[in-house]
């Protein structure tokens, strides 16, 4: 059980930056929202002081565009990560941990190995940012709990999720696939079609590590707030004539929430 | 040594199969059945077969790719190989990226005689001529910039894969200085300042730009020094003294305006507003740094800063584009003591994608013009990715189509930014590079980039030759930069002043920051180069991008040069600032530039400007007989100036950064917003608004009216989002053309005093403006004769508002059935230069009509603050400013954007309208159609009881859409009218 991380008032997040990450900020405004103690750390500054990752109970790669994408989505990135901080990288997961990778994270964290698959050039060959519905029928991740369906924005031009047979099988059995592109309500308000890149299996995110660790293309941290919904303004409008307030949160919220809640609890 | 790394996808790849279609789609005679595309990386450095082979895993994900060293892949048979890379001495960003990836893994820097260039390879399959290849080829690459090479399969397989050849630039050794005597005949100095120094070789270095008059200023100065200028200095004053930089025909006095327009009309239009408001003044910087600031909140500025990006993007539209787009991301990184961009706008003048007829820049037709087509796709795609990899939303937009747009198109491009007001307790705007200070230049190499700009010398069209007169942008590059200044150094206190470098390169950034100081002392030789053989004015006057010129404290040097190391950033000192009164620059300990500052910025001679009124008149178009007019509105929504454009909106990241608020799309059908809101700092519920307001069409009938047009749009949109009056400023970007032409100075003095006039009147102050005059093409058809096309003068006007609360923004789509729709404003009969009379007139200017919109400021300004009110008191469910194609077009917006019906009977409208065509169609400006709850009716009312209104229809559950007046006029569905509003966007996917 997690014997170190009994009775931590403040869990602390470690979100990595540099060489264009760019969704840090908003990362850390999420973490820090629900009571996480978060730091934008380069890394740069890790190579140089890898005992950092003692500090950290959450790693978070967020999403961005790492050397432009340059020789492939997240590949720059994870090399430069292989090459100095490998050890220490196994080390860190191999700890009652969480790491969370969002968009270019999460095609950071494939090319790393941490998780299987790869993300290549959507189906339509244009970058896309849009809204999708997912479905998650996994429990067991922290990440997770308590989500069924959830409704989150995406901004990719390589989303593609591809993978083996075999490791595909192998996920399932393990329970693995943490989010899956569906017709929801998203889909419905604006007449899309559920599976915007054309991934494999309709995977949209994916699970490792018994659920410690998830990858993900879609942006859970722009989807804080109510009013980032695409349909807000109806919403409110009804809610307004219905005599009650504007909502303030967001359903991405969640997965920060659960992931502060797991090192509280 | 010489190695090629080929990439192979092993999963489908969507890029091949898209590109099959499209190659299909050109004049070849064959077909093509499979292509294969496979990613080469061409190593120019002595690594060890096992080094090799380690690079190449760095770049190919087991899961998706396979890597091939020494040979050629193995991949299915193919008829032709197009290889397409970078011209010697084009920025290759995947190049530089792979070549950092493979120092990294092997521990190993590269030498500056080392490299890696990256190139695509396309092997298609099917039964392809030689010329079939050829066109393929054109159609995949951009010869000013890119290199192809075409080869039969069995060729390839003889040589075992691609020759190994690299686009290493190479420069003649040349004399590094040369002094150039002015002792000159007039024709001799015309002909210098027309097509530039001649150099040792005989060969013209390209215009100076600098016409007689100013050549002999110049001559007689360097008379009284007794010396010839050397090339540095003439290269130096041409770029300090051009249009671009020194702005003289806004500067000089014109007609009877000795103090020229913009100190007349424009800064004095925010001097006296600013005045007016007294206590409410929300300008805190304005016209005098890179960008404009206004209040945010007690704590925060935001910033703005359009700038246009033509010329360079008609001739490499993506480079152009993204070159323009990172660029004004460092006006706001300049701005002050460094803001972070918080929001990219964008603004598109294309031709008709459609138009094919080749246009020639040259008489023997060897220089084609790219298609609009081209240029639209390069252009978007620019801009795509140049905000997407920086992490800035791109939330704001348009885009206009018409026919002398081909010719040149214009690219508009902004940026918002966000800084704290105080930095440490000191206000963050103000900045000053102190005697002593290092200067210091951040960010990219040196390279001969942009030299003279875009103008296109011979040098320039040598693939052989470096000197592309096109850069292409380093988003990354510049990030790194931006992260490191922005969120770090800034805070640390580590500079005094921060500029960009953008037009005329150091020779400006450097000047203008010495007149802090009051002097400056450069080493021309300290600077990075990308290769070996510049000359020092080249090094001088370059536009490589991503560079940023800061003055640096000697004691915090040390830390600051840490600092940048450590986040992956170039950083040098180049010289220091001195209060000489001088800009002097050495070459290995040798003056080789020697010039007061007072005579190069105020040595230019000044012009007096002679305008020519005149008058155009035009025929009224053929109007349709009966009284339907359902097919005139779906033939408007299927224009490209009407319809949507998502396919823009959804391939820009408009939500990074977590603020999007009201988005470029809105509604279930998913139309485009004319005003968008974000939300800059998340703990806070302030809100920013911006719009746009911009009508070409109008300037062939009267650009007074035009500029009023464009301005009350541009607040309109931004008021019926949620903005309000008391807190908006607007930005002018005017694109004129051949504007030495008296009666194109006429119509700018006209346009420049509608500025003046609306914006006090509207209580709107300008924060910031750009012109860029000389929007022409000249060159040939062809069969070789010569065409000029001249842009119709187009003014852009960007507004930026603060909201209070973002809970309170409208978004324009109907929400509910039952809701009681409103017309605000009144109705004319304003048809002139309409799409509608456009749309009738069939292309010609001749029969565009003449009543114009004009612009009724002191109506306005009641609807205006009414509807704010209204809005503040959520009795609004949607709001639509109506802007081209009119009342039927905004409300077919509205219904589809809702995806509900109306049923509209526009026969008791307010104003003057007379016909169908003109209620329906008419572009009278002050107009906004809002939907009501039933229940706020009577409050609603009652704050328009003393303004133009009329309750107009219903919105319907179901989707039947209607428009009556004595008859009924407009009669179809939501479901048509979404299909055709979204029929011109679908071209493009």
């Amino acid at each position: 059980m997690k014997k170190e991380t009994l009775k931590i008032k403040k869990p602390c997040v470690m979100i990595l930056s540099g060489y264009g990450i760019n969704c840090e900020e908003e990362t850390k405004f999420a973490f820090e929202s629900v009571g996480g103690a978060a730091d934008i750390i380069h890394i740069n500054d890790l190579i140089d002081d890898p005992a950092l990752f003692s500090k950290y109970h959450i790693l978070a790669f967020p999403g961005g565009f790492s050397y432009g994408d340059d020789t492939g989505s997240g590949k720059a990135f994870a090399n430069k990560m292989k090459n100095h901080l490998g050890k220490e990288l196994k080390e860190f997961v191999s700890r009652d941990t969480l790491v969370i990778g969002i968009c270019n994270g999460f095609q950071i964290i494939t090319n790393l190995g941490l998780l299987p698959g790869a993300l290549v050039h959507n189906k339509g060959g244009l970058y896309i940012d849009r809204w999708v519905d997912l479905e998650t029928k996994e429990n067991k991740s922290p990440w997770l709990s308590g989500i069924e369906k959830i409704s989150l924005p995406i901004a990719h031009g390589e989303g593609r999720y591809v993978v083996g047979t075999d490791e595909y099988k192998a996920m399932k059995k393990r329970g693995d696939i943490a989010f899956s592109y569906t017709k929801g309500e998203i889909c419905d308000y604006q007449n899309l079609e559920a599976n915007p890149n054309g991934a494999m299996h309709d995977i949209a995110g994916i699970l490792g590590y018994n659920g410690r660790v998830l990858g993900l293309m879609p942006h859970p941290e722009r989807a804080l707030f109510f009013h980032h919904r695409p349909d807000w303004q109806l919403r409110n409008e009804v809610l307004k004539r219905k005599g009650k307030k504007m909502e303030k949160e967001g359903a991405g919220i969640v997965l920060f929430k659960n992931a502060v809640k797991y090192f509280k609890k | 040594m010489i190695s090629r790394i080929y990439v192979t996808p092993t999963v489908s790849d969507s890029r091949a199969e898209i590109l099959a279609t499209s190659f299909n789609n050109l004049d070849i005679k064959g077909k093509v059945t499979h292509i294969s595309v496979i990613d080469c990386y061409t190593i120019d450095a002595p690594l060890s077969p096992t080094d090799l082979s380690a690079s190449a895993a760095l770049f190919a994900n087991p899961v998706a790719e396979n890597a091939t060293v020494g040979g050629f892949p193995k991949i299915p048979p193919f008829s032709y190989l197009v290889e397409i890379g970078y011209l010697p001495g084009v920025t290759d960003n995947v190049g530089h990226t792979a070549m950092e990836e493979i120092a990294d893994k092997l521990g190993r820097p590269f030498k500056d005689t080392e490299a890696v260039y990256v190139s695509r390879l396309f092997c298609i399959s099917g039964e392809l001529s030689e010329s079939d290849a050829k066109i393929i080829s054109l159609s995949l690459h951009n010869p000013l910039i890119e290199r192809a090479y075409v080869a039969k399969a069995d060729l390839i397989k003889k040589q075992n894969g691609l020759p190994l050849v690299v686009p290493q630039v190479i420069l003649p050794t040349k004399t590094p200085v040369i002094k150039v005597s002015l002792d000159l005949s007039d024709e001799e100095l015309i002909k210098i300042g027309k097509e530039g120094i001649s150099g040792p070789d005989g060969i013209r270095r390209g215009p100076l730009a600098l016409d007689l008059e100013s050549m002999k200023v110049i001559q007689a100065f360097f008379r009284k020094l007794k010396r010839d200028p050397t090339d540095i200095e003439l290269e130096s004053l041409a770029q300090t003294w051009s249009e671009h930089c020194k702005h003289t025909i806004f500067a000089n006095s014109i007609d009877d305006i000795k103090d020229g327009l913009y100190k007349t009309y424009i800064k004095a239009a925010t001097n006296i507003i600013r005045k007016n408001k007294g206590k409410d003044d929300f300008c805190v910087s304005v016209f005098s740094d890179n960008a404009g600031g206004i209040v945010l909140d007690k704590d925060f500025m935001v910033t703005h800063k359009v700038e246009t990006h033509n010329s360079p993007s008609a001739l490499d539209p993506f480079g152009g584009a993204i070159t323009g787009i990172v660029g004004v991301n460092r006006d706001t990184i300049g701005f002050g003591l460094g803001a972070k961009p918080i929001a990219n706008t964008y603004g598109f003048c294309f031709g008709y994608p459609g138009d094919v007829r080749p246009l020639y820049r040259d008489k023997n037709l060897t220089q084609k013009m790219l298609p609009p087509r081209r240029i639209i796709d390069g252009v978007i795609k620019g801009v795509n990715v140049g905000g997407n990899c920086s992490g800035i939303p791109t939330v704001s937009g348009f885009v206009r189509y018409d026919d002398r747009f081909r010719g040149k198109p214009l690219v508009f491009v902004g940026t918002v930014g966000l800084i704290p007001r105080k930095i440490n307790g000191k206000l963050s705007h103000e900045k000053s590079a102190r005697i002593g200070d290092l200067i210091v230049v951040v960010g990219g190499r040196v390279g001969a980039d942009g030299i003279h700009g875009a103008t296109f010398s011979s040098v320039a069209m040598d693939s052989s030759s470096p000197a592309t007169a096109v850069q292409i942008g380093d988003p990354i590059t510049q990030k790194k930069l931006s992260d490191a200044i922005i969120k770090e150094a800034r805070n640390r206190e580590l500079y005094t002043s921060i500029t960009d470098n953008g037009a005329g390169g150091l020779s400006c950034s450097v000047a203008e920051m010495a007149k802090e100081s009051g002097g400056a002392v450069v080493d021309i030789e300290s600077i990075p180069t990308k290769y070996p053989g510049l000359s020092p004015w080249e090094i001088w006057i370059s536009e490589s991008q991503e560079r940023m010129t800061l003055s640096v404290p000697k004691k915090k040097w040390n830390e600051f040069k840490n600092l940048m190391e450590s986040r992956g950033v170039l950083a040098v000192v180049i010289g220091e600032f001195t209060d000489s009164g001088k800009c002097i620059v050495r070459h290995n300990g040798k003056m080789i530039m020697d010039m007061p500052m007072e005579f190069l910025h105020n040595g230019l001679p000044v012009r007096h400007l002679i305008s020519e009124k005149s008058k155009s008149v035009h025929k009224d178009p053929k109007i349709p007989r009966g009284d339907s007019r359902t097919k005139e509105l779906l033939a408007l929504l299927r224009e490209g100036n009407v319809g949507g454009f998502s396919f823009i909106s959804e391939q820009y990241d408009h939500e990074v950064q977590a603020t999007s608020v009201i988005k470029p799309l809105s509604g279930k059908g998913r139309i485009n917003t004319d005003a968008q809101v974000i939300r800059p700092v998340l703990d806070s519920t302030k809100g920013v608004i911006l719009s746009e307001g911009v009508y070409p069409s109008y300037s062939d009938i009267d650009t007074y009216h035009m500029a009023a047009c464009a301005i009350d749009t541009a607040i309109r949109n931004a008021v019926a989002g949620g903005g309000s009056l008391k807190h908006l400023a607007i930005l002018d970007n005017f694109c004129w053309c051949s504007s030495y032409d008296k009666k194109r100075l006429a119509e700018l003095v006209a346009a420049v005093r509608a500025c003046y006039d609306y914006a006090v009147g509207y209580g709107t102050p300008f924060i910031s403006g750009k012109d860029s005059m000389f929007n022409d093409f000249r060159g040939y058809d062809e069969k070789g004769n010569l065409i000029a096309i001249s842009i119709p003068p187009t003014l852009l006007i960007s507004a930026i508002g603060v909201m209070k609360d973002i809970s309170k923004a409208v978004s324009p789509e109907f929400k509910m059935a039952g809701d009681i729709i409103y017309v605000l404003g009144e109705t004319h009969d304003e048809l002139g230069a309409s799409e509608y009379y456009k749309l009738l007139a069939k292309g010609t200017l001749e029969d565009i009509g003449n009543s114009m919109p004009r612009v009724d400021l002191q109506k306005n300004i009641k609807i205006y603050q009414a509807l704010e009110k209204a809005i503040d008191k959520e009795l609004i469910a949607s709001s639509l400013s109506l802007t081209s194609g009119g009342l039927s077009v905004g409300l077919a917006k509205a219904s589809l954007g809702g995806m509900l019906g109306c049923t509209v009977n526009v026969k008791n409208i307010p104003g003057t309208a007379s016909s169908i065509d003109a209620k329906l169609f008419s572009e009278s400006q002050g107009r906004i159609i809002v939907t009501v709850a039933k229940k706020n009716i009577r409050a609603f009312e009652k704050l328009m009881r003393n303004i133009p209104h009329a309750k107009i229809g219903t919105v319907l559950r179901n989707k039947s859409f209607t428009i009556t007046d004595e008859k009924k006029a407009i009669d179809t569905m939501v479901d048509i009218l979404a299909k055709n509003y979204h029929n011109f966007s679908r071209q493009f996917k």
